[in-house]
């Protein structure tokens, strides 16, 4: 795995796209990695007693694999300084997550890039990831 | 049909949250585990996260870090509350916000945004402790989820005294349209999660399009526009436009000597108690004086339009609209009734009306 150097990236330019398949078990497993025991993100009658369709991802984990998508692309060795998300649908048991990205900016060494993350109800997160590449 | 459940509720939170605003930043339990390698490895694998540097001694050694670092999005992973989550917790400044909204019918809750800043990434021995701030209420506005308010905190997480994170959080809390509640909870300090728990509550029941992302904080296409321009409601007013809401003109009278006054305030001007209640007027009034106005533009309003001082036969003056009337036949003396005009889903105002003498 090589990290970007400065050079690579340019204004403008996409990411590649992820698709996640949001399985129970990635549903329940990322719930509990992220030490989130809220009922709504591991029991089905649970978050169908609160009106929810199914089970869903929690805010921790999309702002967890927000910052994935962008340093799978950048490099382990990206410096992820900020991930700024306006959250929208949510992302239920059976659906698949697509994230999409582009470059949109570089100012004093740190990078912009535009996130969003797609299920079939719509935007589940959109935003920004801010990371600066190493010397 | 209006819904005004108790007009001091707005300038109550809004005192509530200036005053935890003021309360500055309040911290809490520390990070239950320090920053391991086990839980990095857990999140990493649920993740999909195949970052060497996060689990991998010997290639971190070799990176830019020097050594095994975690994942900056963990950050709020650490001061996780866990499975008791009551254990051990603290009040934020946020919990008593929270708690009035959800006892005044603003039960939904959606997230509507997540800022992290980090600082510099955390390795294994630290022990982040979080501290929150409360900073900002706004509202209410309508939303394509109900009439709502948005919440806004901040927390900072501190390594020794080292700021080393920091994250905005933002949730609307909204009056489900439907008038299925979702269940409200005292236990604020899980907020985060409920909010992504209850995040289409209310949503998934709306009209069509009705879901937090189609735009928290828009108007739905065909919902009255908010009238701009709003009383100052407060404990010595508030009878007023509760009255207002039910179609009755009250006025304030001293509970004392039974004088009647307006505008309403703390004290009777005749004999100084502050013992108050009020009358009904019977709507009836005349034009004591008034003015059109023309200009400068008024926010809401169409100029020309007219303001009057209408006299009451209960024998005090009361400011309000003349409408229904072009402005060129006002005059003073002229025979007035009230009306009560919903300037929108909230607002009643009592204007007047030309009455046949």
């Amino acid at each position: 795995m090589r990290t970007l150097t400065e050079d690579q990236v340019e204004i403008g330019s996409s990411l590649p796209e992820l698709s996640i398949e949001l399985t129970p078990t990635a549903i329940v497993s990322t719930a509990l990695a992220t030490m989130d025991f809220t009922p709504v993100h591991h029991d089905v009658e649970g978050a169908r007693a609160q009106g929810s369709k199914d089970i869903f991802l929690n805010i921790l984990t999309t702002m967890g694999l927000v910052e994935r998508y962008v340093t799978d692309w950048a490099g382990p060795e990206a410096l992820v300084r900020g991930i700024n998300v306006k959250l929208g649908v949510p992302a239920y048991a059976g659906d698949t997550l697509t994230f999409t990205g582009t470059v949109v900016g570089r100012e004093a060494g740190e990078f912009t890039v535009e996130v969003r993350g797609r299920v079939s109800l719509g935007d589940h997160a959109s935003g920004t990831v801010r990371f600066a590449l190493p010397e | 049909m209006t819904l005004i459940t108790d007009p001091t509720l707005h300038d109550r939170l809004m005192a509530l949250a200036e005053r935890q605003a003021a309360a500055g930043e309040v911290r809490g339990p520390a990070a239950a585990d320090p920053v391991n390698v086990p839980m990095i490895r857990h999140w990493a694998d649920a993740m999909g996260d195949a970052n060497p540097l996060y689990t991998d001694a010997e290639a971190a050694a070799a990176s830019v870090h020097g050594g095994i670092v975690a994942p900056p999005a963990m950050i709020q992973v650490w001061t996780m509350p866990g499975v008791n989550r009551r254990a051990g917790q603290r009040p934020t400044p946020v919990d008593e916000v929270l708690a009035m909204l959800d006892g005044n019918g603003y039960t939904g809750v959606v997230a509507t945004n997540c800022e992290q800043t980090y600082h510099r990434y955390l390795r294994p021995g630290e022990r982040p402790v979080p501290a929150t701030r409360f900073a900002g209420l706004t509202g209410p506005k309508r939303t394509a989820l109900g009439e709502g308010y948005f919440v806004t905190w901040n927390v900072t997480w501190y390594c020794e005294e080292e700021p080393v994170a920091e994250m905005l959080f933002r949730v609307l809390k909204f009056r489900p349209r439907t008038g299925r509640a979702a269940s409200g909870t005292q236990d604020g300090r899980a907020r985060e999660q409920e909010a992504g728990a209850r995040r289409d509550s209310g949503a998934g029941e709306g009209p069509a399009g009705a879901r937090p992302d189609s735009g928290a904080e828009e108007a739905p296409a065909g919902a009255r526009p908010p009238y701009p321009l709003r009383p100052a409601v407060n404990e010595d007013t508030a009878f007023f436009w509760e009255g207002a809401a039910r179609g009755e003109l009250r006025i304030q009278k001293c509970a004392d000597c039974g004088q009647l006054r307006h505008p309403p305030g703390p004290m009777c001007p005749s004999c100084r108690s502050a013992a108050r209640t009020y009358a009904v007027a019977s709507g009836q009034g005349e034009v004591y004086s008034y003015v059109v106005h023309h200009h400068p533009p008024v926010p809401g309003r169409q100029a020309p339009f007219v303001v009057a001082v209408v006299e009451l036969p209960e024998g005090v003056r009361i400011v309000g609209n003349v409408v229904d009337c072009p402005p060129s036949e006002v005059g003073i003396g002229m025979p007035l009734r009230v009306t009560y005009r919903q300037m929108d889903d909230e607002l009643v105002l009592p204007m007047w009306i030309p009455r046949e003498s």
